[in-house]
């Protein structure tokens, strides 16, 4: 059992960015209207950190990641502004026969579905196999070694016979492991996980999890976790950015985020969560009122003025910026901080 | 316990699934999805049912409202037999229970008018006019915070929050006495989440209706229920009070299960017991305790074994040999 990060503050040594995301923005034409699902975000992503991007379902966190890898399908998705620099290199500017080279190489991605992102028809270790001889040149026997023993490091028992086997063949945790085994075959340098462990049980998303935690130890990969998932990302991240209604709203250190949260939507969303409170009393749980409002149809100021209980004149006229709280500590609200 | 008669009370409830059969024959198999379940619900009360996909967790709902026919077993609903009945002596009790599905998207017909949804149950079981019934129909909406001129839409112009919304109303109309609610929060995001826990946990203390409340977020499970089972492989390993199950756990898959929970708070970064394996076939079950495979602490008789139920304290009920 690894102990990843426990120690506290900043949670591990991490070097110059490998991934830096800039201005990011990304629309689609709906039936309703042009709907901005991705506005002007920026990030980075350094060797060995893991980033999570959390918000609910509709804020962006999806297609931020998809906009990466370039897999957002065009028309209706339309990217608008943003470089995505990999050591320099703008993914979003490179011709797409170079971008074939990089996913599955240099970027990775795990899905929340297993299900749906493997191939019905072919074996799982034919499906990694495949993958490795697409970067890599090297003999179907040599790669499906690799596939056997890549199952191997992801715990799955008696990995040559499960190799054979098709998808439908494996449990839910199983066939995840099988999608982590495909992503990082290559050694990636970069791996997005949208929601990884959402559809597996609790005691096979520990499994996934402590497994994740342990590969990416290892072989120091850059991890962009996203998720809804608040206990997931107190496990997991080393940083953290929230987004609402297509924005970064907040950003900071896992620590900062949970103990100093600045953004009331921010505020909000971690008390409405329930917690395994031990002997505690029972509370009533903290609500946010009303729901998001459709992309299409965004309020002029700050997305979350509706919903927000301090808003003033002020936020439903323009939109905050993203400003400092303190270093490593970003927020985008006009009346941050404590409620008073 | 008290003398009163419960809500709710099961005792061996069973419920098996045919395979299958192969081509030529062979003995025929079963999935064993309930497989021996006890378990009680009074008045006002909420019974959290807790387990991972597969253990049965929301046969038992069904087969308990009897939309699925138990193997064996007995159900009292209020006193009363309820588990052989047929459909037009089972219809007066069917007006007592209720459920609330998992999924707010496919539970609700998508050409009915929301509010013929829920004044559905109302021409069923109730001799109302129109307008009596559109009244209580508005009524409805009012106390689960929909708008009334919302019942002229149709369920794709709600979100999934007031789609939920929506199925508790129609659960109400009858006023049940008992309402499973089969996973009523798991497909809705947290802040919403929050809002529809807080409705029901308002609905029960003004109609006092007993909630057998079915999910598999402990977290949520913990906030509302009085008692909690746990269920694994068709078999419930433990009951407990809500809180003496969470600060005591004694059966080690319920002890597991807590462990794996994540904890949204980064400075309890667990050091944890993360339980290997998945969960065994209903069809082909390990012998003795189900939980044999998977259990640190087996032994051989756990192997051979099958354990029963033992009090441990009050009201706290565990099926292990080691406790």
């Amino acid at each position: 059992m690894t102990d990843s990060g426990a120690e506290s503050g900043a949670r591990r040594n991490v070097g110059a960015p490998i991934l830096a995301v800039t201005d990011l923005t990304v629309e689609f034409d709906t039936p309703e209207g042009i709907a901005r699902a991705v506005d002007a975000v920026s990030f980075e992503v350094s060797p060995g950190e893991t980033l999570a991007i959390v918000g609910e379902s509709g804020c962006g966190k999806s297609i931020t990641a998809m906009s990466i890898l370039r897999l957002v399908p065009s028309p209706p998705g339309r990217l608008v502004s943003g470089t995505a620099r990999l050591d320099g290199t703008d993914l979003l500017a490179i011709p797409e026969h170079q971008m074939r080279d990089v996913r599955g190489r240099d970027i990775a991605m795990i899905f929340q579905e297993p299900m749906t992102s493997l191939n019905p028809v072919l074996t799982v270790g034919y499906q990694i196999a495949e993958t490795v001889r697409r970067h890599e040149r090297l003999s179907r026997r040599d790669a499906r070694a690799r596939a056997v023993e890549m199952l191997q490091l992801v715990r799955i028992p008696e990995p040559a016979r499960r190799a054979s086997e098709f998808p439908h063949q494996l449990s839910g945790g199983m066939r995840q492991r099988a999608m982590i085994a495909m992503a990082l075959v290559c050694n990636p340098r970069i791996v997005i996980a949208d929601e990884p462990t959402t559809a597996l049980d609790v005691t096979i998303q520990a499994q996934v999890l402590e497994l994740l935690r342990d590969l990416q130890e290892r072989l120091q990969t850059a991890v962009v976790l996203i998720t809804h998932d608040l206990g997931v990302v107190a496990e997991t991240a080393d940083r953290v950015i929230v987004m609402y209604a297509g924005r970064k709203i907040e950003e900071a250190s896992v620590d900062v985020l949970f103990a100093d949260p600045q953004h009331p939507y921010t505020q909000g969303l971690l008390a409405s969560v329930p917690r395994l409170a031990g002997d505690e009393a029972r509370t009533r749980l903290t609500e946010i009122p009303g729901m998001v409002p459709p992309l299409t149809a965004l309020p002029r100021g700050c997305a979350f003025a509706p919903r927000c209980a301090r808003a003033s004149a002020q936020c439903r006229e323009a939109p905050p910026e993203l400003g400092d709280v303190e270093a490593q500590h970003r927020v985008a609200c006009w009346h941050p901080g404590q409620e008073p | 316990m008290t003398d009163e008669i419960p809500v709710l009370q099961v005792q061996g409830l069973t419920k098996y699934f045919p395979v299958a059969k192969k081509l030529f024959g062979g003995p025929t198999r079963y999935v064993h999805a309930v497989d021996g379940v006890d378990l009680h619900v009074g008045e006002g009360e909420t019974l959290g049912l807790v387990g991972e996909s597969g253990c049965g967790k929301s046969t038992v709902g069904r087969t308990i409202l009897r939309l699925l026919t138990p193997t064996t077993g007995t159900i009292r609903l209020l006193g009363d037999d309820i588990t052989t009945l047929r459909n037009r002596e089972l219809r007066p009790h069917r007006a007592r229970m209720q459920i609330i599905f998992q999924d707010p998207f496919s539970s609700l017909d998508p050409r009915m008018k929301a509010g013929t949804i829920v004044g559905e149950l109302l021409n069923v079981h109730e001799r109302l006019s129109r307008a009596e019934r559109d009244e209580r129909v508005a009524s409805l909406f009012d106390r689960v915070g929909l708008r009334v001129s919302q019942m002229q839409n149709y369920p794709h112009e709600f979100s999934g929050g007031q789609r939920q919304r929506l199925g508790i109303a129609r659960a109400l109309s009858l006023n049940p006495k008992l309402i499973v609610c089969d996973e009523p929060v798991s497909a809705l995001d947290v802040s919403i989440q929050a809002q529809v826990i807080n409705l029901l946990a308002d609905l029960q203390q003004e109609f006092g209706i007993a909630y057998l409340f079915i999910a598999h977020d402990l977290a949520v499970v913990e906030h509302i229920s009085d008692r909690v089972a746990v269920m694994y492989l068709g078999r419930i390993v433990e009951t407990a009070e809500r809180r003496e199950l969470f600060a005591n756990p004694q059966h080690p898959y319920t002890e597991s299960l807590l462990a794996a929970v994540p904890v949204p708070d980064p400075t309890r970064r667990s050091d944890r017991q993360i339980l290997s394996g998945d969960v065994p076939s209903p069809i082909d079950r390990p012998s003795g305790c189900h939980f044999h495979t998977r259990c640190p602490y087996a032994t051989e008789q756990c192997k051979v074994e099958t354990p029963v139920p033992r009090e441990v304290g009050d009201g706290h009920v565990v099926t292990c040999h080691l406790r």
